[in-house]
This record gives C-alpha cells, structure tokens and sequence, in this order.
C-alpha cells in the first residue's frame, strides 16, 4: 500500500472510533428519551434522527457546507473558540458524520430500551435502585447486545460514508481524504488496481462486520434479546 | 408517631378515584381486602411512591413524611419491601446475584442476614440457578427474600399467590407464615382472596372503589353483618382454639374452644399451639336442641346475638359463642319455623370438614 492509502485508512479509523464516542454518549440518552416519551415534540425528533436514512447524503452535505462556512454564526462562533476554520476540516467531518450515521445508533437502542419492561426497573427502584443504577444495572445488561449492534453499525456507516465527507471536507491528505475520497480519486486517475485495493478491503471488512452482527442476532438488528 | 398515616387522593383520568385515609398499625399483618378494581394495587403503588398521589395527600410512615404538599420521597429512598404479583426477577441474573442486588442497597444495619433468609425461605439449592429457569413458587420465594434482604421498614406484598397454582400457592403461604412469625416486620397484604387473609392477616381493611369501607381486626370483621364480607358466597368466621389432643385411633385433633372440644382432621403440631379455625357461615346449621344421634362432630352452644334483616331466602346469623363468634346462613324460612328470636340459646352444627387449621398466633 502506498502511504497516501495508508494515510485514509487511518484517518478513516480516527473519524470513525471520534465520531463513535459522540454517537454513544448522545446516542444513548437520545434513544432512552424517545423510547419513555410518546409526544408531538419526540415524534418530530424522532424523524429528524431519522432524516439521513432517506435524504441523499449531498443535501444534507450542502447544507452543513452552508452552515459551516466562516461568514455564518456557527462559522464565525467555531473560529473564535478554536482558532481554525470548521468547513473542509477534520472537525467538520465528525459532525456530519455523526448526524449522517445517528439514526443508526439510536434506533436500535431505542427499540431494545422499550422492550426493557417497565415493570422491571419499579422492582429495581423498591430495593433501593437510583434511576442511574437502573439504568446501568438493569438497562445495560439487558441490551448489551443492541450496544454492540449500534456501535458497530455507527462505527461501519461512518467508514462508508462519502457524499457528506465529499461536500463538507473537500479532499485534503491527512485531513479530510478518508477511505471513500482516496477511493473515488483512484477511480477518476483510472488507477483500477489500487482501487481494488481500497474497495475490495471496505467490502470485506463490511460483509464480515455484518455477518457476525447478524449471527449473534439471530431475530434481526433492531430487536433485543430481552 | 408510630404506624403508617395515610391521607391520601388520587383522581385518575378514567373517573377512577382512591380516597383513603386511614393508620396502619406498625405491627403485624395488615391485609387490604377487596375486588379487582377496588384500587388496592394503586394503592399500594401509592405508599411505594411508585406512583404520586394528588396533591393534598399526605402519606407517613413513622414520623418520616414520604409524600406532603412540600415533598415526595423516591420510591429509592422510601425503605420499603415490595413483592410484586409476577416476581419481577432480574432476567440477567441468578438467584444468588438477585438477592445480592437487595443487600448491596440496603439503607440500614439489619439482623436480617442473607444466610437465615435463604435458611427461612429454602433457597439454598437454587442459590446459582438463573433466574429464568425457575417454577412460579419458586420465583416467589426468591422475590419474598429478596425484598426482606433489603433490609426494609415495611413490607409491600401485592396479592404475591395470585399467580400460583394450588399447590405451590398452599408452600408460599406457608412460608409467609413462618416470616410473620420469625420478624418483627410490619406488613400490607393485598390480596381478594378472604381465606389467604384468614391465614395470614392481624387486621384488615376492607376496600370499595377506592374507599375504606372497613377497618379492624380480622377476627372481628369477619364476624360483622354490616361489611360485603359476610355476604359472599365463601363467607366464613375465625374461631381461636388451643391444641389438647390427638385422637390416632381415628385421625382427629381435639382443640379447646372456649371450653368446648372441637374435632379436627389430625394435625402434625405440637400440643398446647393457638390455631385458627375457619367456619364457613354456610356449614353451620341451627338447632334449638342439642342433637343426639348425629354424624356431626361439632355441636357448640352458642347465643343467638343478631339477625340480618332480609326479604332474600337466606339470612345470616351471628352467634355468640363464648367471647367469640360464629355465623352461619341458613333460610328464612327456618328462621321463621324453629322462631328464632335474639337472646336464644342454641346449638350451631359445624361440619368438622370446614374446620381449616394452619397458623399458630395468641389470641388477643
């Protein structure tokens, strides 16, 4: 492999393992919140988390591009704070990559947290359970499994992803040329080789990645086991 | 302030209301009695706090205020026991790590140790077995130990045989007794079911759409015309007897009754123990002489005391019968040709089959 692959491959990992930490530690609230609340207002946010499942990648890359460049607030707000610029930055990627892949952790959270019987968390609650300690006692153990499902698919789609690393992070080495774009130059330099490289790799390690997904989840991805 | 102070209001959206107020006595078994729908559960969810009262209400519980206008103790924080109809075992754990998860949160020092409640409740050998791979019975009793070993300041039993078949229903019942016996744990028994209350409870509440329509000793309100107890089809009265006598030659146990020997199918205790007998009011026929060539065993003379007021085709009488009291339902139409008046005395027939034994208590 040359080093420039080298260089997306890690980059790509780094985008993936930082936006991970996001999606989970906003993720998991997110999904609880959704799966105890039935409201007009959990319903729109519901189907905000859901957006990136349905609209193409490239919308909701423009937009971000448009929010993100250094004339707007959050532009302006993001270089005042850190001293850099957000668009076509590693920075940018993270975000966009975590509202593009968001859904993909928080639906299976969601749906593994509202099969957790209610019931079970009031008996937690008369022994003496904090609603915390329910949550990690009860809750957690429970959905281990829908854990490492969201994870990894949140993990996996962030790898995957292009159109919205394509609008928002343009194509620097070592910044923002993840798998994807190094992939998509390849192909435009018509270096078919070193493309199948990169392809072949992102398509082994995906079917692999789902295949032990789907193995230890016999009734599909979005059911827990309990 | 000793007991349990309720004060409490709870108006749910379909038109359901609870209104109780009402002390609990800090002491013994406390049964809440009622039909399905009377509001026992919400009431006890209530206590629990795992559901709030209206404002207004207020709920006590020896001196510590769990809910007021100013406050409302989590359920976390309240120090209660509660066993749930339907066990509610941690699905993720064994036996041994659901009682574990009790005594890791308790709030006090308690004598209560995790070995004497396995010993209590026999639990021993299931202590490493999942807790999905348990009979009901046996979930039941590791739901009981499990909310003693949390060590708590009352406990909270909601109707915990309702889902038992008969025999394991009979084993529960009995540990429960023992429980009662060994701690000095105030309890609330919910439950619709008058003959569990005959075996385990001290006192009784008696619930109607959410409203208290009775209180007292169980004793004593079984014996009562006035309360929907007496006039269910399995009404019965409590009778206290002292154990004297086992008769081999025929498999009986004599008891003493207010002076009066009373035959019961032999039982395995001790002599000299209290027992509770159970006289259903409808296998108890009225003589006004004493019957002498009868296969009845027990014949006990008793004074008639009251007459229920009726145009049905069967009245309820209650009968003095030393200190204690008897009903017994028979027709109107007998009432009116042996012309039974209050203030007679009379022989009341007891069919010895009626006579349930189970529980050793002192009369009080």
């Amino acid at each position: 492999m040359t080093p420039a692959e080298v260089q997306a491959i890690w980059l790509t990992l780094r985008l993936a393992a930082v936006t991970l930490v996001f999606l989970l530690a906003v993720g998991t609230p997110l999904a609880w919140w959704l799966s105890r609340r039935r409201t007009n207002l959990s319903a729109f946010i519901e189907s905000l988390v859901a957006l990136p499942l349905i609209l193409p990648p490239t919308v909701l890359g423009f937009y971000l591009l448009l929010m993100f460049a250094p004339h707007t607030i959050i532009g302006q707000l993001w270089q005042q704070l850190t001293g850099s610029q957000l668009a076509f930055s590693f920075n940018a990627l993270v975000i966009g990559s975590f509202i593009y892949s968001l859904p993909f952790v928080v639906q299976p959270l969601q749906s593994a947290f509202a099969q957790v019987p209610a019931h079970l968390l009031q008996a937690a609650a008369t022994l003496g359970a904090t609603p915390i300690d329910q949550f990690r006692t009860v809750v957690l153990p429970l959905c281990k499994r829908s854990f490492i499902t969201a994870a990894s698919l949140g993990f996996a789609h962030t790898i995957g992803e292009f159109g919205v690393v394509l609008m928002i992070g343009g194509n620097i080495p070592g910044e923002t040329r993840v798998l994807s774009i190094a992939l998509y130059d390849q192909v435009e330099s018509l270096q078919f080789a070193q493309a199948h490289r990169l392809a072949g790799g992102l398509m082994l390690f995906s079917i692999v990645l789902l295949f032990l997904l789907y193995r230890s989840n016999p009734q599909g991805l979005w059911r827990s086991n309990t | 302030m000793t007991g349990l102070d309720l004060d409490l209001k709870l108006t749910a959206q379909s038109s359901f209301r609870l209104e109780v107020h009402c002390k609990i006595a800090e002491t013994g078994v406390t049964a809440i009695y009622g039909k399905s729908g009377s509001g026992k559960t919400t009431l006890l969810n209530c206590i629990a706090g795992l559901q709030a009262a209206d404002a207004g209400s207020r709920i006590v519980n020896r001196g510590d205020i769990w809910q007021s206008d100013q406050c409302f103790v989590p359920p976390w924080q309240r120090n209660i026991g509660f066993v749930f109809q339907d066990a509610r075992l941690f699905p993720h754990l064994n036996v041994r790590e659901n009682l574990n998860y009790a005594v890791s949160r308790r709030h006090r020092e308690s004598n209560i140790s995790f070995a004497k409640v396995v010993d209590w409740l026999e639990l021993d050998s299931l202590l490493t077995r999942p807790a999905t791979q348990l009979s009901a019975g046996q979930k039941q009793r590791v739901a009981i130990a499990r909310a003693l070993l949390s060590s708590p300041t009352l406990l909270l039993l909601d109707e915990p045989l309702a889902n038992l078949d008969h025999g394991a229903r009979a084993q529960c019942l009995h540990y429960l007794q023992r429980l009662r016996q060994m701690i000095d744990l105030p309890m609330l028994y919910v439950s619709h079911d008058m003959e569990e209350v005959s075996h385990l409870a001290d006192k009784l509440i008696l619930l109607e759409e959410g409203k208290v329509q009775a209180q007292g000793s169980v004793v004593d309100l079984c014996a009562r015309l006035d309360t929907r107890l007496s006039h269910d089809e399995q009404a019965a009265t409590i009778l206290l007897g002292t154990l004297k006598n086992h008769d081999s030659e025929y498999g009986l146990s004599e008891l003493d009754v207010e002076g009066t020997p009373l035959f019961v199918a032999q039982l395995p205790e001790i002599i000299d123990a209290q027992y509770r007998l159970r006289i259903p009011a409808r296998d108890v026929s009225i003589c006004r002489q004493r019957p002498q060539a009868s296969s009845i065993l027990n014949i006990l003379p008793v004074e008639l005391i009251q007459i229920e007021e009726t145009t049905g085709s069967r009245v309820l009488l209650k009968l003095a019968f030393g200190q204690q009291f008897l009903l017994a339902r028979i027709t109107r139409k007998s009432v009116a040709e042996l012309n039974l008046q209050v203030g007679d005395s009379l022989y009341a027939q007891v069919k010895s089959v009626a006579l349930l034994s189970e529980t050793t208590e002192n009369n009080s």
